[in-house]
């Protein structure tokens, strides 16, 4: 009982440890310069993809692994983890897309991409998927 | 002895897989139903051609696996002692008792097939008009590329409704379909609620249907008719008989007047979409299209292609060409501003 109780917590200790490296890498590679889409934390990409899927975003948008997204109207997300720019205005961050997935209106208003009424998990789990295409 | 038995149970263990291929034949219904299945109806009009399909099916099972039997048994079944091949071994020749076989399988033929024959005349006989007794309501159905209109016909003209591909009907209730055909021949059919139907243009078929449960049972055009034809789908919806009226007076009233942000909208949608489309209370009168009264009350667009979501909806008006080529509403380069005022304007329409 008692070398369960610490092998337990020197595999808990490990797991800190790996995920305070994980972190300081991140940090660290995101002083060097621009990281265009670091992954989001706690998003889950999975469900991204399920929501874009019932959403519709491929009414309009080519979305690699998404099914029948094959729409003309927006830009293609292809390779988006390593797009610069979003809607040819603000830097490709997790915050800034988020922001432009609950409210695209609001960044640029009467753009043709309308306003979907995403809540703020969905739009980090949808942001997660558009990340992993790189 | 030893020899046939050790053959038969080899035979046996041989069937097994077909016997277990079978049975799980008929486990099928018992998972979610596919949306197209007819295996499984409902309403007064689905439930007799259900069990004369299953009816038939088993029958059909029985006789394959008989057979089977026999024809295993046959084969590794010895008649003659190990050795005598010679050909006065073969009973046919001796005394005809194959032929009296040949005789039994005739008749017990005949007699299935002929039950058979009345059973599915009984079934076609009695789905082919609604239940006598009560008045039906009845709907016009026009199937043109690649949609379904629907008028539900009533003596007074001001209850008369338009609308498009999904059809509401009262639960218990026997509803009367007229079909047309607009363009080319089409064909309506609701597998869980009732058989095909043609629609053909110049011509009005009739059929009717009734379902005894709420639901929400798709259908599709089953004929051929051009390019959008695999998308060309519509749902009957049925309704508690209060749910249903409710849903007629709702639909037949117009839109309700546009709130001072969607004056511009609305006057978009009359110049880009009115000759086209009608939304009833509005200058856009057009009918060559589906009527656009209460498209937020559907749960699917353009003939069951796309979700109801505001990005399907605002992806449609974008772009029909690249969603459904070659579908009859063009490509409009609308700029993103109109877009964004027609859709939000469209989006008011419950
Ligand atoms: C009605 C069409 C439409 C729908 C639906 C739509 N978008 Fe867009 N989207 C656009 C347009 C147009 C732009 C370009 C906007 C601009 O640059 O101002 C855009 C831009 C974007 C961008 C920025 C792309 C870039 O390279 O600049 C992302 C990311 C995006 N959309 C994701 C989505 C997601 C995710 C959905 C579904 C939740 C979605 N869109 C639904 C039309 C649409
Ligand atoms: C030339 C005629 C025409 C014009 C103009 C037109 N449409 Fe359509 N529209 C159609 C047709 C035809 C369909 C049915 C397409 C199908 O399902 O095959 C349709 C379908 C639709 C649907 C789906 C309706 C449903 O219940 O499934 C919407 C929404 C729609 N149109 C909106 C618009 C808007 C908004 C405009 C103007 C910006 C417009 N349409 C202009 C012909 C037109
Ligand atoms: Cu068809």
């Amino acid at each position: 009982m008692f070398r369960l109780r610490v092998l337990g917590q020197l595999l808990r200790a490990s797991g800190a440890i790996r995920i305070a490296a994980v972190a300081a890498s991140t940090f660290w590679l995101a002083g060097c310069g621009p990281v265009a889409g670091a992954s989001v934390p706690g998003g889950d990409s999975a469900h991204g993809a399920k929501l874009i899927g019932h959403l519709g975003c491929g009414a309009c948008h080519i979305i690699p692994g998404i099914s029948q997204a094959e729409g003309l109207v927006g830009p293609p997300l292809d390779h988006f983890g390593r797009r610069m720019i979003i809607a040819g205005l603000l830097p490709n961050t997790p915050e800034n897309l988020e922001a432009w997935l609950e409210n695209p209106q609001a960044i640029v208003p009467g753009n043709a991409m309308p306003n979907m009424e995403l809540k703020k998990d969905e739009a980090r789990d949808i942001a997660t998927y558009l990340y992993t295409l790189r | 002895m030893n020899a046939i038995n050790r053959d038969t149970r080899r035979a046996s263990r041989a069937l097994a897989p077909l016997a277990f291929g079978i049975l799980s034949l008929f486990a099928l219904p018992a998972r979610a139903a596919p949306p197209l299945t007819y295996m499984i109806g409902d309403g007064p009009k689905a439930y007799p051609v259900v069990s004369l399909t299953w009816g038939l099916l088993i029958i059909s099972l029985i006789v394959i696996t008989i057979m089977t039997v026999l024809v295993c048994l046959g084969a590794v079944h010895r008649r003659s002692p190990r050795g005598d091949l010679s050909i006065e071994a073969v009973p046919l020749l001796h005394g005809g008792a194959g032929l009296r076989w040949v005789g039994f399988g005739v008749v017990i033929t005949g007699i299935v097939l002929f039950g058979s024959l009345i059973w599915t005349m009984a079934v076609l006989a009695r789905v082919s008009n609604p239940p006598a007794g009560k008045s039906p309501l009845t709907i016009e159905i026009t199937g043109q590329q690649w949609w379904w209109k629907a008028r539900y016909l009533s003596a007074d003209p001001s209850k008369v409704l338009t609308t498009a591909d999904e059809f509401h009907i009262p639960v218990g209730q026997p509803v009367r379909v007229k079909l047309i055909g607009a363009d080319v021949i089409h064909n309506f059919w609701v597998p869980a609620l009732t058989g095909k139907m043609q629609a053909i243009p110049g011509k009005i078929n009739e059929t009717w249907l009734e379902a005894s449960k709420p639901g929400r049972y798709r259908g599709q055009c089953t004929e051929y008719c051009g390019w959008q034809h695999a998308h060309m789908a519509f749902f009957v919806v049925a309704d508690p008989p209060d749910v249903f009226q409710a849903w007629l007076t709702k639909q037949l009233e117009p839109a309700a007047p546009a709130s001072a942000q969607d004056q511009h909208g609305q006057q978009l949608f009359q110049q880009h979409c009115g000759l086209c489309h009608t939304v009833r209370g509005t200058l856009a009168g057009g009918t060559v299209a589906p009527d656009l009264t209460h498209v937020m009350s559907r749960e699917t667009l353009a003939a069951g292609t796309l979700p109801n979501t505001p990005g399907n909806l605002v992806g449609w008006v974008a772009n029909p060409q690249s969603i459904k080529p070659g579908n009859n509403m063009p490509d409009l380069f609308l700029s993103g501003p109109d877009l964004t005022d027609i859709t939000t304007y469209l989006r008011t329409l419950k």
